[in-house]
């Protein structure tokens, strides 16, 4: 806006205003009503939702899954599209942050001095793209998978109840929670621990037998999983041995 | 000794008071007035030493533009949010507990034991849901108004600061009822900062309170949601106010400025 712009507005709105309600009672009756409305839905969502109180905290257990707030879901859904580990920064900070230095200086960049929406074709368009994308991301959050699968092909070698033991320790992976600390393949976080997605180059399978059981620090120890359920324990070892 | 004058209500006449017919009351001061006038000498009394009425008078009796609608109340309506959650969050830290091994019990208590304390704790997690929702109404509102323009720009740059600093209060309280939902979620959230460029591995010890999540993290959690990020939000919705108090509200862009009938006769005799 230039000079002339700024006048212009100025003197157009000080019209308005001169044309318009005292704030007190006009504006306070409507603010009032707004602030009754949003009491009582806050009271309803209280008294008909409630507020969970899930288990206890427990930094032991390998296999829960995190879950944000749901407003948080559309940030949560581009950490789990983007999943070369060179661009994990990029989504999780970059692109948030790139937003946010975008949205500080809007009233920088956007200098034109027309205010109507149908005449900011750019703008209005920018706005409803960043809402609908938002509103997409957030859906598919809340409907996203459990982030602890493995998604890997098997080997084309497995056949018959070789294929089924290495499916069934897929899932054994999983649910155990080794991607909380390790990457196989496209899954996982790159550490603390190794990456096991050519583990079994590295290590026969009853050494990976003998690690689970017996782990480094932080690791836990599967040996009760080894005693109480050993078919699942067998088709971990399984799974881990046919990674190469 | 300066005398209070109110000006003049814009309500309707029938609600507007009515100065006495001459002739009534026979003379006589009744309690009523008497109590009456004592108000309206504690009144002056605090003006005389504080000059709050004409700033009071600037703020209440401000006209707000021609066509302002419904639209115009979110601003106040996500106000209100924020003072609810200062009221719930209040009684919440009477009965939370922000150590490690006391959190959960103390949640625990106030869930299934204090008077109202699910009701409460209800209005405050869901207060947060409330307040977000209508953070971002209020800015589209603001965006497609084009309400940012000149001269607001620098009240559009204090609301990012405050969109913020609201989700900075949503993170941080997920933590607090210490549950594994709030433990697991707020590890990853920490472990996402870690990630970020330069100040990433920065800010995120400065969340655990050192290079693991332990002990500390939880009352520094419970610190920053209580105290620094609240004062903040305060300060900051004082100055956004202020400023749109002094710039006004913007009216509707589609309602256009007619010229005063009178400037147009002028106009066409010159």
């Amino acid at each position: 806006m230039n000079q002339r712009e700024k006048e212009r507005y100025l003197r157009d709105y000080a019209i308005l205003k001169s044309q318009g309600k005292p704030f007190f009672p006009y504006a306070v009756a409507k603010d009032s009503a707004m602030a009754a409305l949003v009491l009582a839905v806050i009271i309803t969502l209280s008294i008909v939702l409630g507020a969970e109180l899930g288990p206890k905290a427990d930094p032991t257990t390998t296999t829960y899954v995190p879950r944000p707030e749901w407003y948080f879901f559309f940030l949560f859904e581009v950490l789990r599209v983007v999943r070369p580990p060179e661009f994990v920064p990029f989504a999780t900070i970059g692109v948030p942050t790139l937003c946010m230095i975008l949205l500080f200086l809007l009233p920088f960049y956007d200098r034109s001095p027309e205010r109507r929406p149908e005449r900011r074709p750019i703008a209005t368009a920018a706005g409803i793209i960043t809402i609908a994308a938002m509103a997409y991301l957030t859906y598919m959050g809340a409907n996203a998978g459990s982030p602890n699968a493995v998604d890997m092909k098997p080997p084309s070698s497995l056949t018959g109840a070789a294929l089924t033991q290495w499916n069934a320790g897929r899932l054994v992976v999983g649910q155990s929670g080794c991607l909380a600390c390790h990457r196989i393949g496209e899954n996982g976080n790159d550490g603390p621990g190794p990456q096991l997605t050519h583990v079994a180059s590295r290590l026969p399978a009853a050494a990976i037998a003998q690690t689970l059981r017996n782990p480094t620090a932080p690791m836990p120890s599967f040996q009760s999983l080894a005693d109480s359920q050993p078919e699942k324990f067998r088709n971990l070892v399984a799974f881990l041995g046919q990674l190469r | 000794m300066p005398r209070l004058k109110f000006p003049a209500p814009p309500i309707p006449p029938a609600f507007q008071p009515k100065p006495k017919r001459p002739g009534t009351g026979n003379g006589k001061v009744k309690p009523a007035d008497q109590a009456a006038e004592a108000g309206i000498h504690v009144v002056d009394w605090i003006d005389e030493r504080t000059s709050l009425s004409g700033g009071l008078r600037w703020l209440m009796f401000r006209k707000v533009p021609r066509g302002t609608n419904w639209f115009y109340t979110l601003g106040s309506a996500t106000l209100f949010a924020f003072l609810s959650q200062a009221v719930t969050g209040v009684f919440l830290a009477m009965f939370y507990d922000p150590s490690a091994t006391h959190a959960y019990e103390s949640v625990r208590y106030i869930t299934n034991e204090a008077f109202l304390g699910q009701f409460v704790r209800g209005m405050h997690r869901w207060g947060s849901t409330v307040m977000v929702i209508l953070v971002f109404l209020h800015m589209a509102r603001t965006f497609f108004f084009g309400a940012y323009k000149y001269p607001r720009e620098l009240n559009w740059v204090i609301g990012v600061v405050l969109l913020i600093l609201t989700m900075t209060m949503a993170f941080t309280g997920y933590l607090l009822p210490f549950d594994q939902r709030s433990y697991w979620a707020t590890i990853v959230g920490v472990n996402i900062n870690g990630t970020g460029p330069l100040i990433g591995p920065y800010l995120s010890d400065f969340l655990r309170a050192g290079p693991e999540f332990g002990a500390l993290t939880l009352s520094r959690f419970y610190s920053i949601h209580m105290l620094l990020v609240p004062g903040l939000i305060a300060a900051l919705i004082g100055a956004h106010l202020y400023l749109v108090a002094k710039l006004g509200t913007t009216a509707p862009p589609w309602i256009e400025a007619e010229e005063d009938p009178a400037a147009e006769l002028h106009k066409a005799e010159v």
